[in-house]
């Protein structure tokens, strides 16, 4: 009895003292709890809080709607069109490959495809959602609801994409938007662009003009779940819709410019159909048509373009991405002697009296230097020159002004530099100087590269726009007129008043002795409207057969450019241009202003290959003619209707 | 023998039993289970459906189960510890030829409409044994070592058919709330320190024995920022959601990182992170301070019993409750592994519910029947 008392004693006691030990063991385990706690609550607590909001919060940007553009009627070039697009949200890397292949089964995705989402799905965590597919349809549409169960994180977002109403005729100016590229940020932090859904400039106006089209973005906090679900919305900044453009161009005369010159080389039957017409108010040097034939569908583009018509278009050996009228080279030919007689009337080489002498060609050395008419034009003073496009009478001439004297000349006139229009890919052409070509080819300026400079060919490369600048500079009494394609930028909505109309360059004058410009223009008027003039054909109404009517006259300068050298084989065996290959035919040029009396419209038509700038004539003057006719520059009614779109 | 039971004083009335069960710590377990109700019905977005409601329902059924087992006397569980511990090995063996597997693991057996964690009933049995055997040896007997190899036999068959399922947490449980009654009941130092040695060389071997996702924890839990969207998620968001809680936490249902859904398991193993985002570091202490009064508890009665096997049985139940509460709190406080042990009471869950209940029914009847005396043959 007593040793069971004193056992359960000791037991006891020994159990006192171990229970103690562990007690106090769980005391001090339970404060480290407590520090824990006090760590995780009290210490860290701020960053664990940002963390919790960066979990849960969740800054959705919203696209601004793109800027549309207006041609200066009014009418839409470049428009938004709803897009039902399916999206799928990052899902933080788990599921990925899963998620792709059920979509693969609903839509049908191609492997480029699957490791493009798949990459934009692993790329970052709180990333923005990728695009699986645009423009769905209906069928596609339903097809993602009714499966939607199964594909965590796929909602369906409706965006917009662009749409070109006039498709190829206006593909050149306005040009296309494409995902935004690596390069297309330098120097930009709109955050907006980083949304996949976004659309970047990357021709044409959709280019020069994306800063003021694209808008500002707006936001959206929502808050999301650990699916990156939408549970609810926080806040909600509204955005700023791109501004909308109105360009110079007058659409219906684009229009007529383009199926001009399609039909004249169908009736030419050229086997390839390439060239460019450009048209100019030489007082406000808005450009009215700027027509690069062929051109694309920028809807192509819009849509998402196959590597196959990718290909297709760069093959084109008529170079359809190329907008020729701006980025297209050409020596002048003679729409060059214009600049030659100029230069050699202001430095007095020449008076506007000077006969000059014309046997069919003049010898430099031994080498021939021929006039276009076999058998020489006899002698002309500048005027007949101009009107005849005498070639001997230019080399002289050139040679008395010498080359700095042309060269200067020229880039008064706008040659040899690129205009600033506001287009992408302008070419600055080249206007071969001394200087020019010791640094080109470490070569001294000869006296035959005068000869050849005087009648716009050897070196000589301008643009057609740079022919139209020429022509509106010397229409206009020698005042600097810049082109320019944008008429005007407007919010959304606001209104604009109706620009007055001008009649009077505010440009700089360009200093030109106006009476030397006035012997020069009436040169050109020769050409068209004398018997002695290379175009005379052309001062016909073609529907009444009599002279056009005085409004509506107009002066010009063919041009026939060189493409490669006539051999003195050739010139004797009596080969025509129709018998040479298509590449290998002499470009056919004419530049153009009207009317005569009080100019206001310049045209240039450059056909490429187009054998003799009497071809390119015929489609100068329609165009020209037809420009007369409407006077858009005078018509501005539907201005302030376009802007308040 | 008989004239020990013949000094022995009448066992107590009805009334007096009444009165002695700790009505105190019946109330604190009720506020704790009362937390739990908070919590759940906040972890369900702001509804009683599916869990709060369930849980408080759950709670007074376990409550009655509670008041029950407290006033059976305790030679009843001397005469059953043999027997409940048969039952429960066997039904470990059932549950791992054809339990059903939930969460990768095979813990449940259905019988019927109940659904059974044998684990869960192991634990209690494996108190109950130890209690008993201890209860039957002299301090001295206690001390040797050949008297130690049954009770670690009796440890180790659960612990091993408990880590074949597998459930790492509940193994865990076992070996130490085991280990601490071995150690109370006299166990000598030296044996604890070797079998802690032991353990530390045999982690290689445990190491491919281990299921690859448990290898991911352990390492996740080395290492949490090596996965954090993967193994390392689960410790990362609670870690987010308690820290940013901060000290008086984000308020009722206002938790963000568990309504959003970025906390897995939130209902359950996580529970404690749901409660502490919303009430802060003061409504964590408040929670880790009932836990510790339930535990000073244990220990008084423990300290109070004049009987061995009820010291023992209090000092088991208390370690069990303690095992619960620091495994789970540490774990989703990132200080351990993700091992799946619950909170108890808080927890959403019914087996859990209905084993922490039940031993402490047992608690308490230790306390209701502190004088028993009972014989050392336990017959």
């Amino acid at each position: 009895m007593i040793r069971f008392r004193k056992g359960d004693n000791e037991r006891s006691g020994l159990f006192t003292r171990r229970a103690l030990l562990l007690g106090g063991a769980q005391a001090v385990l339970l404060s480290a709890l407590a520090g824990r706690l006090y760590q995780l609550q009290v210490l860290d607590t701020q960053r664990f809080a940002t963390l919790a909001e960066e979990n849960r919060i969740n800054l959705r940007l919203l696209p601004p709607s793109r800027g549309l553009i207006f041609d200066r009627t009014g009418q839409p070039l470049a428009v938004n069109r709803n897009n039902y697009r399916a999206m799928v949200s990052a899902d933080r890397g788990r599921g990925a490959e899963m998620l792709i292949e059920r979509l693969d089964q609903v839509f049908g995705l191609a492997d480029a495809e699957k490791v493009r989402l798949l990459r934009e799905l692993r790329r970052s965590r709180n990333a923005q959602p990728s695009v699986v597919r645009e423009n769905l349809n209906w069928e596609e549409v339903a097809r993602l609801e009714f499966n939607a169960p199964d594909l965590p994180g796929v909602f369906i977002d409706l965006g917009q994409t662009r749409d070109y109403p006039e498709g190829e005729l206006m593909s050149h100016i306005i040009g296309y938007t494409g995902r935004v590229s690596d390069e297309d940020l330098n120097g930009r932090d709109d955050p907006v662009l980083q949304l996949a859904t976004m659309r970047f400039g990357k021709k044409g106006a959709e280019r020069s003009l994306e800063d003021d089209l694209r808008g500002r973005a707006g936001a959206v906090q929502v808050e999301v779940n650990a699916v990156g679900r939408v549970v609810r919305e926080l806040d909600r900044t509204e955005g700023q819709p791109g501004a909308n453009a109105l360009l110079t161009i007058d659409l219906d005369l684009q229009r007529f410019a383009a199926t001009k010159l399609k039909q004249q080389q169908e009736q030419a039957g050229a086997e390839h159909q390439s060239g460019a017409v450009v048209v100019l108010d030489v007082i406000t040097g808005d450009v009215l048509a700027m027509v690069s034939q062929p051109g694309f569908d920028p809807n192509m583009f819009a849509r998402g373009i196959t590597q196959t018509e990718w290909r297709d278009l760069l093959d084109n050996p008529e170079r359809p991405l190329n907008n020729k009228a701006i980025s297209g080279v050409y020596p002048p030919g003679s729409t060059y002697k214009m600049v030659t007689a100029l230069a050699a009337l202001d430095s007095k080489a020449i008076d506007p009296w000077t006969v000059l002498p014309c046997n069919g060609f003049i010898e430099l050395g031994d080498i021939k230097f021929h006039c276009w008419l076999k058998g020489g034009h006899g002698g002309l003073s500048v005027q007949g020159a101009i009107a005849a496009s005498c070639d001997c009478f230019f080399y002289e001439c050139a040679r008395r002004a010498g080359v700095d004297r042309i060269s200067e000349m020229a880039n008064r006139l706008g040659f040899g530099r690129v205009s600033e229009l506001g287009l992408p890919g302008e070419s600055a052409g080249i206007q071969p100087s001394r200087q020019w070509k010791q640094e080109k080819y470490s070569k001294a300026w000869q006296q035959g590269d005068t000869f050849n400079l005087g009648i716009g060919q050897g070196y000589m490369n301008a643009t057609p726009l740079q022919l139209a600048i020429m022509t509106a500079r010397i229409a206009n009494g020698g005042y600097e007129v810049q082109p320019n394609i944008l008429l005007a930028k407007a919010a959304p909505r606001e209104e604009l008043a109706p620009p007055p109309v001008r009649t009077k360059p505010t440009a700089a004058n360009l200093r030109i002795d106006p009476k030397h410009m006035a012997i020069v223009r009436q040169g050109m008027s020769d050409v068209v409207n004398t018997g002695a003039g290379t175009a005379n054909a052309l001062r016909f109404d073609p529907t009444t057969n009599r002279p056009l009517e005085p409004a509506l006259q107009f002066a010009g300068k063919t041009g026939t450019a060189q493409v490669k050298r006539i051999t003195e084989h050739e010139r004797a065996m009596g080969i025509t241009q129709e018998q040479l290959p298509w590449h290998l035919r002499h470009h056919g040029l004419f530049v153009c202003f009207g009317p005569v009396e009080n100019p206001r419209y310049a045209c240039a038509v450059v056909i490429e290959h187009g054998m003799a700038g009497f071809n390119a004539g015929k489609i100068g003057k329609d165009v020209l003619v037809e420009t007369m006719r409407r006077d858009p520059s005078r018509h501005m009614e539907r201005y302030k209707k376009m802007a308040a779109r | 023998m008989t004239s020990v039971s013949l000094g022995a004083p009448p066992a107590p009335a009805f009334s007096e039993r009444i009165w002695r069960i700790n009505w105190g710590l019946v109330l604190v377990l009720t506020a704790i289970a009362g937390i739990g109700v908070l919590a759940l019905y906040s972890a369900a977005g702001g509804r009683y459906d599916p869990w709060a409601a369930r849980h408080a329902m759950r709670y007074g059924a376990a409550l009655g189960v509670l008041l029950i087992v407290a006033l059976i006397h305790p030679r009843v569980w001397l005469t059953l510890a043999w027997p409940i511990y048969a039952l429960a090995m066997l039904l470990l063996v059932a549950v791992d030829v054809i339990g059903k597997t939930g969460m990768g693991a095979q813990r449940w057996l259905v019988v019927g409409p109940l659904q059974i964690q044998p684990s869960e009933i192991a634990k209690v049995a494996v108190i109950l044994v130890l209690a008993r055997y201890y209860h039957g040896l002299t301090r001295e007997q206690a001390g040797r070592f050949l008297y130690t190899l049954p009770p670690l036999l009796v440890i180790l068959a659960p612990v091993g058919l408990v880590m074949v399922q597998p459930d790492l947490g509940t193994a865990l449980m076992v070996l130490l709330g085991g280990a601490a009654l071995l150690f109370v009941a006299g166990v000598r130092i030296w044996m604890f320190l070797t079998a802690g040695v032991g353990a530390v060389a045999c982690l290689p071997v445990a190491w491919s024995f281990m299921h690859e996702y448990q290898r991911k924890r352990v390492l996740t839990f080395l290492d949490p920022d090596r996965d954090p969207l993967g193994a390392g998620y689960h410790i990362t968001q609670s870690k987010i959601a308690i820290g940013s809680g901060g000290l008086l936490g984000k308020g009722f249902l206002q938790g963000t990182q568990s309504s959003l859904n970025f906390l897995p398991e939130k209902q359950t193993d996580f529970i404690f992170t749901t409660f502490v985002e919303e009430w802060g570091m003061v409504g964590a202490l408040v929670l880790l301070a009932l836990f510790a009064l339930v535990l000073v508890w244990g220990f008084s009665i423990a300290m109070r019993s004049q009987h061995h096997f009820g010291r023992l049985v209090a000092l088991g139940v208390t370690a069990m409750m303690f095992l619960y509460v620091f495994i789970n709190t540490a774990m989703v406080m990132g200080l351990l592994p993700v091992v799946g042990v619950p909170l108890p009471l808080v927890s959403n869950g019914g087996t859990a519910m209905v084993s922490v209940m039940f031993a402490c029914g047992l608690l308490i009847g230790v306390n209701v029947y502190r004088d028993a005396q009972l014989p050392r043959a336990g017959r």
